[in-house]
Parts: structure tokens; C-alpha cells; sequence
């Protein structure tokens, strides 16, 4: 069993109660909610005839179904209308703050939390959203949960959960020039499998992962949980600090160093024990591209799609299916696979940094005829901050469409889909059947720089051979 | 919020029905329910789209158009079920398509989280278990099986599989008390010391 890590101690620091078969009552610190999960929890609270406990501990926002072109209201599509309304409403009935459209604030729910310096180190969080995990990068305890559990925190700021057991990824080394957090982590997956963190939470740590900037650790605690990790986290250190400094929600001046006292202190202790510890040498992680239709089926950009016989016994039938789906042969290699349409945005890959990656391997190119490439900023924030840098008319002038902030193709709820078996390049998450809105569509995973090479040359590229000694 | 006198009530202590087999491993909630459907403010008309895109691909011969599996309400699954998404349209559209109970080898945590919230139990067994359930089922569709929650197995004329429920699981189930609300909210004076306790809630002024 833990002992000492950063995850023991926010445990115990929420432990309300121990109920009954095992399971304990956790506080939450901060709870998160949008138009797709949480209607029928405010449903199901009226049903009961109870009230939001804390709304003040509770922020809102709408992205899953936003149109990222046209958001006039009301949307062209009435039931993305009727979403909206409905929060709108809960929330002002309930008392809940609502970054809506245009406030200035809307964006990706997992990308206006920390800009608005509402995730801190050594908090709780839970969000109907299974990547609720980003906010791990701060060294918060953060997990996703069902729409019966957002009735719960909305009445009684507290979760019935089961203590996880604590595996310990240490990441040496250093990523080279072209490798980025979206590579490391895609690495990882692939190595420990999707399965793999079942039961588990992730704690990544060790010199690459104290290099990487805050956006890129929100990147790899991101997909923690598309390798079964109910949570990602890593430890809260100065760079932690330094990206609060200031923020809407952190601690003012007058309280900073007591934040950051307290911050320190539930860092994991240097004698912590850990369930389980695996270790991984970032030097040895190339570009990496998914093939398949999970986010483990992935292979190094040099590489080929696998042939059955290399992989476990156990990941053949899934490789099978894979094939058939994506239309690709084993042993074919990933490079120079065509692509139809590029797509840099998410909470994975849609802040600031990523946009400027893949802006700098952009700049002066154009994309590939035939393609379709379209940026979608994480939010109003990143979107002004990137406009201030010049990087929509940058994007535009190399043919990309530059869009309004939101989840837009990530999961295709809004009118950005996929069409027929089309094949996209994704900063995205999940590579799922079906997950870009076509039933048919197809999806490689990749880090920002990597969809801004698709996009370039129209097919799946080693960014590395874009990029000139200036970049790197 | 209509509830339906159907759904699971009250402590639960056995399921039983026929079975239906869905193979494959690291079946997604992206599968289960996709995205198009989650534009709704309620869960009801969810039942039917189950499985969508899947059933609409193989033009009826999906384990849920089968017109042997109809009436069935115990899922057999294999690994990772419900990995993906945190979707509770999930769960809400097997439940309203007639699932009462999964049994497979293993599932993806907050699916089965989401599940018990249903008060739909997720029980696993070993993988050879589960392939031999599923061979038996081929041949035999008709059988009734009995998931016995209480003693953790699944029955079917003499023969016993032992099943695995989780622990804390298991006592929710049978006290009834899957529905964590009430007991949630029962908690408020803990509640209120845990949260005179937290630095961040009291501008870290604690240990000053
Ligand atoms: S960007 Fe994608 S993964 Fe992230 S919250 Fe939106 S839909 Fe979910």
C-alpha cells in the first residue's frame, strides 16, 4: 500500500467519512461542470427536492456542443441550443458561475480551470469529463465521474470513491527536439497499455518531467486516463508556482507563501512508497502516431504499423479490428499515410504552446491541396493570446481555418466531423471508432507539431524533417 | 425526471435472465452510446440507440438486434468494458434497453462506478470462465442464469461460476444502498470540519 505520496495525503486531508463495504467520502475541492453532463444531475437533484451545497465550489462552463464558426445565438442546431438554455438555467438558479460565450472566459473546461488559476496544487476535483485528470499537472487529486456522482457533489460536495493503489512513473532523460509531452505520454501507453492503469493513479515524475512546462504536463496527466489511470498527477514544484502567480483564483499576495508552504508540504515525501514503480528514458522516444483504435495501438513515426505476431497474445484480436477499420496493413509504414483532415485544438493539445508549435513548423508553408486543416484554440483566453501573437493570420495564410474556442472534432458533437471514412491527423485524445463524428472516420493521434507537418505534406510526416536548426 | 417502476429498486440480491454475449475487449463508451446522442437533456430515449453505429455496420446481426437476445438482461463481456468516456448516457442506455447485470473479465473504472450508481451490477470472472460462458452460450441461448449478487456466483441449472464483485460494491448492492446520496448527505458536520480543516479554503491561514 502508499504511503507518503502526494495522493495519501490529499486523500486523507478530504476524508469525510468511511462508509460502508470500504469506500470513502471525499471532499471536493473544486467541481466542474458543462452542458453535456450535468443536465439531468440538476434533473435528478430536483427529483429529490435538494439544493447545490456549495455553489461556490462549483464553475461552469459550455464546450462540448459549441459551434466553433457561427456562435450566434441561438445555434443553428436547436438541440445544442437547448443544452445551452438548460445550463443557463441551472446555473442561475442554483447560483453558479457560468463563463459563457464571450465572457471572455468560456473555453475547454479542462483548459479554463487552470488559467483561471481555480486548479491548485493539493485540491480534489471532479468533473463529469473523463479527462478530468489534466488538472493532475498541479498536483491536485483530479478524476472524472458519471452524471449520478455530479448529483452527488452538487448536494453534498463529497464523493463516494475507492482509494487507488499509487504507480510511480519515473521518466529520466531528456525529449529530444521534436518530441513533445503528447509523444512521451502516447510512449507510455503504448508500453503499459491501455488497461494498464486500471486501479491506478499516475504519478509521473523524475528529470523529464520537472523540464516540462506546466502546458505540457497538463498534456500527459490529459491522457492519463486513456491508459486506465482514474488519475494523472505530478508534483507541485516552482514552475507549479510561477504559472499561478497572479491568476484570477490563486491565493493573493498576502496569503502566497503560506500557498506555497502548504503546496510544498503535500508534495510526495522522498522516503514515499509506492504500489508500483516503472521506469522510462525519454531520450528514446520518437514522434509518435497512433494507427489504430485505441490510444496504446501507436508506433514511433520511423516505424511500421506492427504485425501481429509481435504483439501480445492478448492485443491481437484488438490489432485484428484495427486493421479492418482503419484500412491499414501490418508492416505498412506510418510515415506517408494521406491524411484528409488536420486538427489542432483539445484539452490534450489546444493551449497557447501547442498553437505556437505548430505555428513556428507552419510559418511560410502551405497546406497540402485537398487537405482540410483547422485550428480551434482551448478557450477565449488562448484564442486572444494567440491573435495578440499573430498566429490566426499566421495559421490563415498557410490555409488553416482559424475557429472559435471549444471541443469542436475532438468528439464531433458540434457541426466539426469527419466524413465518410476520412482520415484525420489529431492533437486530440482518442482514436476511437466513430469519435470524429463519422461512423467510418478514421483518426491518428499526434502531438501539434506533428498534425502541422500532415497538414504541410498531406501525409503522416517526421515534423523533425520540417523543422530548421533555428526551431529546434 | 421520470423514473421507471423497472429500474433497479432497493437492495439488490440476484439478477436473473438470459444472457447476451457481446465479445471483443476494450469495447469504449464512444461504442456503447456515441457522441451525436449525448445532445439531450434527459437519459430516456436513449434504449434504442445503444450500440448505434455498430448495430447500424453489421445490418441486424448485432448481439443487440438478435431476435434470440431480446428479452435478455445480463450482459457478458470481456475485457475493459466501458474503457473511454465518463458518460453515464452509457450505462443509462444498456439499463434502458433491459441490462440489469454485466459479467465479463474486467471494466474501466468510472463505467463501473457509473454502473453501481444504476444499481447495475458489474461482476467479473477469469477469462477461461468467461470464454467457456460464452461457448455454453452459443449453444445454448435460452437458458436462464441466476447472478447470485449475495454469493458472488453465477448459476445455471447445476452449474456454479465464481464470481468476483467488488467488496465495496457488493455491500451497496445488497444494503441497497448503491444510490450514495442520502448517505452523502447525512455527513454534513464532518463535511463542515474537513473544510474548516483545508489551508485552501481558509486562505491558507492555518499553520500560520
Ligand atoms: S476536448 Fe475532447 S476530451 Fe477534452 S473535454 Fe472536450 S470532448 Fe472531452
Amino acid at each position: 500500500m502508499s504511503a507518503g505520496t502526494l495522493y495519501d495525503k490529499v486523500w486523507d486531508l478530504h476524508r469525510v467519512s468511511n462508509l460502508p463495504g470500504g469506500s470513502t467520502q471525499l471532499f471536493i475541492g473544486l467541481h466542474l461542470i458543462h452542458e453535456v453532463t450535468s443536465p439531468q444531475a440538476f434533473a435528478a437533484l430536483e427529483e429529490k427536492g435538494l439544493r447545490v451545497l456549495c455553489p461556490d465550489r462549483t464553475i461552469a462552463t459550455v464546450d462540448h456542443i459549441v459551434p466553433t464558426n457561427n456562435q450566434q445565438r441561438p445555434f443553428s442546431d436547436p438541440l445544442a441550443e437547448e443544452m445551452l438554455k438548460t445550463l443557463e438555467h441551472n446555473c442561475a438558479k442554483h447560483g453558479i458561475n457560468l463563463f459563457g460565450i464571450g465572457s471572455g472566459k468560456q473555453g475547454i473546461v479542462h483548459v479554463i480551470a487552470p488559467e483561471l488559476g481555480l486548479t491548485q496544487p493539493g485540491m480534489t476535483v471532479a468533473c463529469g469529463d473523463s479527462h478530468t485528470s489534466t488538472h493532475g499537472a498541479f498536483g491536485a487529486i483530479a478524476f472524472g465521474i458519471g452524471t449520478s456522482q455530479v448529483r452527488d457533489v452538487l448536494a453534498s460536495q463529497s464523493l463516494a470513491m475507492n482509494k487507488l493503489k499509487v504507480r510511480r512513473i519515473w521518466v529520466t532523460g531528456q525529449l529530444s527536439a521534436g518530441v513533445f509531452a503528447k509523444d512521451l505520454i502516447l510512449h507510455v501507453i503504448n508500453k503499459l497499455g491501455v488497461q494498464g492503469g486500471v486501479g491506478y493513479a499516475y504519478e509521473f515524475a523524475g528529470p523529464a518531467i520537472e523540464l516540462l512546462s506546466m502546458e505540457e504536463r497538463m498534456t500527459i496527466c490529459n491522457m492519463a486516463i486513456e491508459g486506465g489511470a482514474r488519475c494523472g498527477y505530478i508534483n507541485p514544484d516552482e514552475k507549479t508556482f510561477e504559472y499561478l502567480k497572479g491568476r484570477l483564483n490563486s491565493p493573493n499576495e498576502s496569503n502566497w507563501d503560506y500557498a506555497i508552504k502548504w503546496w510544498k508540504s503535500i508534495a510526495t515525501n522522498t522516503s514515499a512508497v509506492f504500489d508500483d514503480e516503472v521506469c522510462f528514458n525519454a531520450n528514446e522516444i520518437a514522434p509518435t502516431v497512433t494507427w489504430g483504435i485505441t490510444p496504446g495501438q501507436s508506433v514511433a513515426i520511423n516505424d511500421t504499423i506492427p504485425a501481429p505476431d509481435s504483439l501480445n497474445v492478448d492485443d491481437r484480436a484488438i490489432a485484428q479490428e484495427a486493421y479492418e477499420y482503419m484500412g491499414l496493413n501490418p508492416s505498412l509504414p506510418i510515415a506517408g499515410i494521406k491524411i484528409d483532415v488536420c486538427f489542432i485544438g483539445s484539452c490534450t493539445n489546444g493551449r497557447l504552446s501547442d498553437l505556437q508549435i505548430a505555428a513556428d513548423i507552419v510559418k511560410g508553408q502551405h497546406v497540402a491541396s485537398g487537405v482540410k486543416a483547422f485550428v480551434v484554440p482551448g478557450s477565449e483566453q488562448v484564442s486572444r493570446a494567440a491573435k495578440e501573437k499573430g498566429l490566426d493570420t499566421l495559421f490563415q495564410k498557410a490555409g488553416f481555418e482559424w475557429r472559435e474556442p471549444g471541443c469542436s472534432m475532438c468528439l464531433a458533437m458540434n457541426p466539426d466531423r469527419l466524413e465518410g471514412k476520412q482520415i484525420s491527423a489529431s492533437s486530440s485524445n482518442r482514436n476511437f471508432k466513430g469519435r470524429q463524428g463519422s461512423a467510418q472516420g478514421r483518426t491518428l493521434l499526434m502531438s501539434p507539431a506533428m498534425v502541422a507537418a500532415a497538414a504541410i505534406k498531406g501525409e503522416v510526416t517526421d515534423v523533425r524533417e520540417l523543422m530548421t536548426s533555428t526551431q529546434t | 425526471m421520470k423514473t421507471d417502476p423497472n429500474f433497479p429498486n432497493g437492495p439488490l440480491k440476484s439478477i436473473h435472465g438470459k444472457c447476451l454475449v457481446l465479445q471483443g475487449d476494450d469495447i469504449d463508451t464512444d461504442r456503447i452510446i456515441p457522441a451525436r446522442f449525448l445532445k439531450c437533456v434527459d437519459f430516456e430515449s436513449l434504449g434504442h440507440v445503444v450500440f448505434a453505429d455498430d448495430r447500424k455496420e453489421q445490418k441486424g446481426n448485432h448481439p443487440f438486434d438478435l431476435e434470440k437476445n431480446q428479452d435478455a438482461s445480463i450482459l457478458i463481456v470481456n475485457k475493459n468494458f466501458g474503457c473511454g468516456s465518463s458518460r453515464e448516457h452509457a450505462p443509462q442506455a444498456l439499463m434502458r434497453w433491459g441490462i440489469r447485470a454485466i459479467v465479463g473479465e474486467s471494466f474501466a473504472e468510472i463505467f463501473f462506478g457509473n454502473c453501481l450508481a444504476l444499481g447495475i451490477p458489474c461482476a467479473t470472472a477469469s477469462n477461461s470462465d468467461i470464454l467457456k460462458l460464452q461457448k455454453e452460450l452459443e449453444l445454448e441461448p435460452r437458458n436462464k442464469y441466476l447472478l447470485d449478487v449475495n454469493n458472488s456466483v453465477l448459476r445455471c441449472n447445476n452449474k456454479n461460476i465464481h464470481m468476483n464483485i467488488n467488496k465495496g460494491a457488493l455491500e451497496m448492492l445488497l444494503s441497497g444502498k448503491w444510490d450514495a446520496t442520502a448517505t452523502l448527505i447525512s455527513k454534513t458536520e464532518e463535511l463542515k470540519k474537513i473544510m474548516k480543516d483545508l489551508p485552501y479554503l481558509n486562505n491558507f491561514l492555518l499553520d500560520k
